[in-house]
């Protein structure tokens, strides 16, 4: 199943385009923006997680030199039309609102938006917003917030669950789950957030004269936004157009349209004037959609060879109080991805989305990654528990290759991966066996605490749903031969315009410096998807190839016609349509694309003018991307400190178009599953304050805790027409069980156990105590 | 306010600004030079790294009146005036040092000052020198990489 298939451009580690713009200071990101008459806007925010709203006074606010207006409920909310973030998901979702109104339901919920001459007088004149609030029992414990007397987040909805899904336990998995050999946890995911460097914002210019509203956002998704923007102000879309140019990482924060984006569009369109609001980093922390706080139950029924029986998942995921994007939503997928890339014939599932008055949940690099976070862990408790080597389960429970494709017991069908070969890779690169001895020699001789980790996985990358599994290429040729394409896409670190310009001139036989790739604006491109869920190399990639292919056939088809030679027998390389074998009976590139625009009557007849092509390419449900990841650990008994030691991934995710930007992704992901296991936590005391609301206090990795990343690459195509698979995500879903798995594996040799994440100094040195 | 003068990139700028003008917010609006990023305002993130009289400074913790009479460096003036990268800049390209390139102008500063004072840092000085500059991107892998390719003169 392994193959390589690197072409002239695909497969190659092109250098990036973008990077000569963004290494000297030109790129533009939405606070490069600056138009006449601008103005800036700042919220204030609820200090208050669940209260209600007795005064707000803003006349001192009014009256301050600069101040162009200050805005409340009562001059938004009426006019707002649908708030819903995205249509995407069909669940309604929250009630939200432009501005809280009446009561606050977390602490940074906007309350007032100041519109201002500059930010420094906006946020003098928010100092002088006076709020007062009563502040009434807040709902911040997840794992209690569906208890009898506990308090309603959304007084409108009557229930603190968002959303739930269940497949009932069958009699076969009832039988198994009362067997010999029960393996039974639970695992708690700490709430994290996606942290983009640069925070969210939009610039949002409203026209009354001609009833246009135009944005520059720092958005993943342009025509999402356009459509939000739309539906929120009641401009027709038509009428609204979203850019995002350069754009500073998004992680999923950026891919629905959030509220005060939203708001600060209404508040545009109904003062008429250009608003201007960049999110500080406090807002981004205590705002933004917040990510992963997971719970749940699991349990694994074993033979006595350790061989799986059955699963069951009890999952609650919190969704906080306003999710972007309907509910949390991952939950379902926690369920039914659950016994991932292990042979089990039985599983069952139960998934609950809760509301709590805590910043909502939000799309964060695979997030529905609790699956293998909690899968993984559970592996190697399981296998503890039947005292063999987590490897040695793996090996034992993988789904073979031969034995693909594979229906997992929820009903997903499974296919083109190799769980079984990035597994042996992964060991093989990490030297597991090695590892193995040298970690009972240092622990029988010096003490030390070493460990080895494992998690593997499947990612179905594209869409199950629309319309995220589509994409529209137009690829456009100029008089002179070089090459527009336009994308739907919103990229945000990935290096789009590099990997497609790749894409198409490998496809229409041209140079890659022929090839502009235009994105990140909903004017001048076809509606499309946006950049997130690791779906741009399939989805936008093979929109690309279609076009390319309608026009490489009618460029062939005006080729065959000047040279008088059958279509079939041409070929396009090196930018020459020749046919194939006679190099010599040729015609450029640029003789076509010149003829096709500007000397029409020598076209074939009735042929029409002009050289371009729009097409669409639709996923099949799922393409399947795989991983696994290795890392060793030591933990310092002293102060509880884990160090990673050596940290390998092996993944599958088809054929690179890219190799050095694959890589990148991955590093990123992982460098992110290292942050959210072991630093990056966002706490909240049990009123519902925000504890960690700076860089000082939320702790993100820096350059001396990360370790230099091993990469091992399997190949197996994918179906679809490049071969390629998603892999923007997967650092980020198997990284956090990997180190979790290495520090358990450590710390059972001094016989503690961890249940919970992050793996803070504390938490190791209680384990250590406690258990030990 | 108060009248300011200073040296950006060669090149001689006056304002006059409220005393609490952030440098940062003077390079970005008054001198249009919107290649210092603001990534947290509160001298963590290191995004916002300038060369201050060829010192790397955070300018989001320093007011524009106090680098009055300094030269100011910018991600802007590191580069060659037809567009050509710096060593630095070069490097990190080479080594894919960068993704979204929110934080890199301030990493791209950082290692500017680094390698004039250590031209042939360690792989430790490197993680060390760098610790002060958060990328989300990357994972550092490649920044890393370019630090030792500029260093090595590749």
């Amino acid at each position: 199943m392994t193959t390589s298939t690197a072409g002239r451009f695909v497969g190659q580690s092109v250098k990036r385009r973008e990077d000569p713009r963004l290494l000297t200071g030109h790129g533009r990101y939405v606070d490069d923006v600056v138009l006449p008459g601008m103005l800036h806007c700042t919220f204030v925010r609820s200090d208050v997680a669940r209260g209600r709203i007795i005064r707000v006074d803003t006349e001192a606010a009014a009256a301050l030199d600069g101040v162009t207006a200050v805005l409340t409920a009562a001059d938004l909310n009426p006019h707002a039309g649908n708030m819903q973030p995205t249509l995407l998901l069909t669940t309604p979702g929250a009630p939200l609102r432009p501005l809280a109104d009446g009561d606050v339901r977390f602490v940074g919920e906007p309350i007032v938006l100041i519109v201002a001459s500059s930010r420094y007088v906006a946020e003098d004149a928010a100092d002088l917003v006076e709020v007062e609030i009563d502040s009434d029992p807040a709902v911040i414990d997840v794992e209690h917030a569906l208890d009898d007397g506990v308090p309603i987040v959304h007084p409108e909805l009557g229930t603190n669950l968002g959303a739930e899904m269940v497949f009932p336990i069958s009699p076969e998995l009832e039988a198994v789950l009362a067997g010999d050999n029960v393996v039974r946890r639970i695992f708690r995911q700490h709430r994290h957030t996606p942290v983009p460097m640069e925070t969210r914002g939009v610039v949002v210019e409203y026209e009354p004269s001609v009833g246009e509203l135009h944005a520059w956002m720092s958005t993943q998704n342009p025509h999402e936004a356009k459509q939000a923007m739309s539906r929120v102000t009641g401009v027709p879309a038509h009428l609204v157009r979203v850019e995002g140019h350069d754009v500073g990482g998004g992680f999923g924060q950026k891919f629905f349209t959030p509220r005060e984006e939203m708001t600060v569009a209404l508040a545009a369109r109904r003062l008429g004037r250009t608003l201007k609001w960049i999110e500080d980093r406090r807002e981004n922390l205590i705002a933004s959609n917040h990510a992963r706080a997971d719970v749940a139950e699991c349990t694994f029924a074993l033979d006595g060879d350790g061989r799986l029986l059955g699963t069951y998942i009890d999952h609650i995921e919190d969704a906080g109080a306003f999710p972007v994007g309907a509910t949390g939503g991952a939950g379902a997928l926690v369920g039914l991805l659950f016994t991932g890339p292990y042979k089990c014939a039985l599983a069952s599932l139960r998934t609950r989305s809760v509301w709590t008055n805590t910043c909502g949940r939000g799309a964060y690099r695979g997030p529905w990654m609790f699956e293998t976070v909690a899968r993984e862990q559970m592996v190697d408790a399981a296998a503890r528990a039947m005292g063999m080597d987590p490897l040695d389960w793996r090996r034992r429970n993988v789904i073979p290759t031969a034995e693909l494709p594979y229906t997992l017991p929820t009903g997903l069908p499974l296919d083109m991966v190799s769980p079984s070969e990035t597994l042996e890779q992964a060991a093989e690169i990490i030297g597991y066996d090695a590892f193995r001895s040298e970690q009972r020699r240092l622990f029988a001789e010096e003490g030390r605490l070493v460990g080895i980790g494992l998690g593997l996985y499947v990612e179905p990358s594209t869409g199950m749903m629309d319309p995220m599994g589509t994409e529209t290429a137009v690829v456009r040729v100029n008089p002179n031969g070089q090459v527009t394409v336009a994308l739907g896409t919103g990229a945000h670190g990935q290096g789009i315009e590099t990997t497609m310009a790749q894409v198409v001139a490998e496809e229409l036989g041209i140079d890659y410096e022929d090839v502009t790739i235009v994105q990140g604006d909903s004017a001048v491109t076809a509606y499309g998807r946006g950049t997130g869920g690791s779906g741009t190399a399939v989805i936008a990639g093979n929109s690309c190839r279609n076009a390319c292919a309608v026009v490489r056939a009618k460029a062939i088809e005006i080729a065959a016609h000047l040279m008088e030679a059958a279509p079939d027998d041409l070929e396009i390389a090196d930018a020459q349509i020749a046919v194939r074998g006679t190099p010599t009976r040729s015609v450029a590139w640029t003789e076509v694309a010149r003829i096709a625009h500007l000397e029409t009557a020598r076209l074939p007849e009735g042929m029409e003018v002009g050289l371009e092509a729009t097409a669409t390419f639709k996923a099949p449900p799922f393409s399947w991307s795989n991983a696994c990841h290795a890392c060793t650990v030591e933990i310092d008994r002293a102060t509880g400190v884990v160090s990673i030691l050596r940290y390998v991934v092996s993944e599958d995710c088809g054929v690179m178009i890219n190799p050095m930007i694959v890589e990148g992704q991955v590093a990123g992901g992982v460098v992110q599953g290292i942050g959210g296991t072991l630093y990056e936590h966002f706490v909240y005391d049990d009123d519902g304050n925000p504890l960690t609301t700076t860089f000082m206090d939320y702790l993100l990795p820096t350059t001396t805790e990360v370790p230099t990343i091993e990469y091992g690459h399997v190949e197996t195509p994918s179906p679809t027409p490049g071969g390629h698979k998603g892999m923007g995500e997967g650092g980020a879903i198997g990284s956090p069980p990997a180190i979790f798995n290495a520090v358990a594996d450590a710390l059972a040799l001094v016989g503690a156990t961890i249940d919970r994440t992050p793996l803070t100094p504390d938490t190791i040195l209680g384990a250590i105590t406690t258990d030990a | 306010m108060l009248p300011v003068e200073m040296t950006v990139n060669g090149e001689r700028r006056r304002g006059v600004v409220d005393a609490r003008r952030t440098l940062a917010d003077f390079l970005r609006e008054e001198c249009a030079l919107t290649g210092t990023h603001l990534g947290c305002e509160h001298g963590v993130c290191g995004a916002c790294t300038v060369l201050l009289d060829g010192e790397a400074v955070r300018a989001c913790l320093i007011f524009a009146v106090q680098a009055g009479g300094a030269a100011v460096t910018t991600i802007e003036g590191l580069g060659g005036p037809d567009g050509a990268l710096s060593p630095v800049q070069d490097a990190f390209r080479e080594e894919h040092g960068l993704q979204c390139g929110f934080c890199t102008p301030g990493f791209v500063v950082s290692v500017t000052a680094l390698l004039q004072e250590n031209p042939k840092p360690s792989e430790t000085e490197i993680r060390e020198a760098l610790s002060g500059n958060l990328c989300r991107c990357t994972g550092y892998q490649g920044i890393i990489g370019a630090v030792k390719r500029a260093a090595e003169g590749r």
